[in-house]
């Protein structure tokens, strides 16, 4: 693309509809914050007194944990969703496309890779996504730099595992899921597939002018993160709801470490199995996530549940299918094998590691 | 008459797109063609990266997101005015 978008507006002053917004959601982030502190002694009371349950008791650890992490789960979703979408409101497509024109492989894999995550994306737009990337001549690595994470590294995983397991967990997922799609790319950029791309790709003229991103102001950013956040978690809150509640099951009444000798470090096929075993599950990431956590409390490593995690939002097949309009199957083939011996690796690693 | 586009493969947003369109142009009570673009040679010809698109009399008016009725509304009016 030869259009620069080097020179950007000046910021304008905060108009009043801005500062109202500021306002709203500075009240919001106060109630939020109240809400998450009282909801371990609600969820203590509701079923120790009010249910008059014992805590030592199998359906009494269990429904204390479900009133405790249906609520603690759902408000950190609304959240941080609303704060990366925020984020994203100041990234786009096009402007990503301009900040990876004419980069070398190797610093290109970097900044596609980082930009997948911020940038605004959706899967029914990887075809657009993916010519316009390509005609416009970036690298075909590169290109698969930014399509691999930005599902593998997933916003509502992200979530939902530093909900459950905490910020060095969350941390490592996304480490992880950045350094497979740096590598995966430039594994892909180096066997020179372009022979592999459908053909009506390379042929179609994209039209000139498109379409130059407005800048919205603050209280446009703050409406789009409110309805990608209420669409999110509208999308994502029963497969939460009944996702805990199995687990809630499982931290109840499944004895400790019963499960160490399957999912445990010790079993060397656990990693490719449980790769293998996300593929079909894409949509109910959100649902799995829970009952990951309850089964490592009974003895699976975390190596495991990371590489099956990253499976689930990483190997989907509704994306494959989309992707077969433009990639040739040896491509998807090829992609998909980089893919899923990256997160293999990465599990082994992780189980080897800690 | 107004010939309103939208570019996609017809996901669910294209067609949250199209319902939002529709529901503009019975508020206006004007005539319009709709057009479903969702030939990925014929999307790229206005130069998107992500869909659903809206096309209003040949102009891209947005593209990669779920515009407002209003924000339709003021588009629609703003190509009558300049037909």
């Amino acid at each position: 693309m030869t259009q620069t978008l080097s020179t950007r507006p000046v910021l304008p002053a905060a108009k009043p509809q801005d500062l109202k917004a500021f306002a709203l959601v500075g009240a919001a982030a106060v109630i939020w914050l109240i809400l998450y502190n009282i909801i371990q002694p609600l969820a203590d009371w509701l079923s120790y007194n009010l249910l008059g349950l014992s805590p030592s008791s199998h359906l009494g650890s269990s429904l204390a944990f479900f009133f405790y992490d249906v609520p603690k789960i759902i408000l950190l979703l609304g959240g941080m969703i609303f704060a990366i979408t925020m984020l994203r409101s100041f990234f786009s497509a096009e402007q990503t496309r301009t900040w990876l024109g004419g980069k070398r492989e190797g610093v290109g894999n970097v900044l596609a890779a980082t930009l997948g995550i911020i940038t605004p994306f959706c899967s029914c737009s990887a075809v657009p996504l993916f010519i316009g990337f390509v005609e416009s001549g970036i690298p075909l690595g590169v290109t698969f730099s930014f399509l691999i994470s930005a599902p593998v590294v997933n916003e509502v995983a992200l979530v939902m595992l530093f909900g459950m397991f905490g910020w060095k967990v969350a941390g490592l997922y996304l480490l992880s899921g950045l350094t497979i799609a740096i590598l995966a790319g430039v594994i892909i950029g180096r066997l020179k597939l372009e022979k592999y791309v459908e053909d009506f790709v390379w042929q179609i003229k994209v039209g000139k002018g498109g379409l130059l991103p407005d800048k919205p102001t603050w209280a446009q950013r703050f409406e789009i993160a409110w309805a990608s956040t209420r669409d999110i978690v509208g999308k994502v809150w029963l497969y939460v709801v009944v996702g805990i509640a199995i687990g809630a099951g499982i931290h109840g009444y499944v004895p400790e470490s019963a499960l160490a000798g399957i999912l445990g470090k010790g079993a060397w096929w656990s990693v490719p199995a449980a790769v293998l075993l996300g593929v079909p599950l894409y949509s109910n990431a959100a649902g799995v996530i829970p009952i990951v956590h309850a089964l490592m409390e009974k003895g699976a490593s975390l190596g495991t549940v990371l590489a099956f995690m990253m499976s689930v939002v990483g190997l989907s097949l509704p994306e494959m299918v989309i992707l077969r309009r433009v990639l040739k199957p040896q491509l998807i083939a090829i992609f998909v094998g980089v893919v899923a011996f990256a997160i293999i690796i990465t599990g082994y690693l992780f189980n080897l590691v800690l | 008459m107004l010939t309103i586009k939208i570019l996609g493969s017809g996901c669910a947003n294209c067609k949250k797109v199209e319902s939002i369109a529709k529901q503009a142009v019975e508020g206006l009570a004007i005539e319009a063609t709709f057009v479903k673009v969702t030939d990925y040679k014929d999307i790229m010809a206005y130069n998107i990266l992500s869909t659903p698109g809206l096309v209003v009399n040949e102009r891209l008016m947005c593209a990669g997101r779920i515009p407002t009725q209003a924000e339709v509304i003021t588009w629609l009016t703003n190509a009558l005015a300049a037909a």
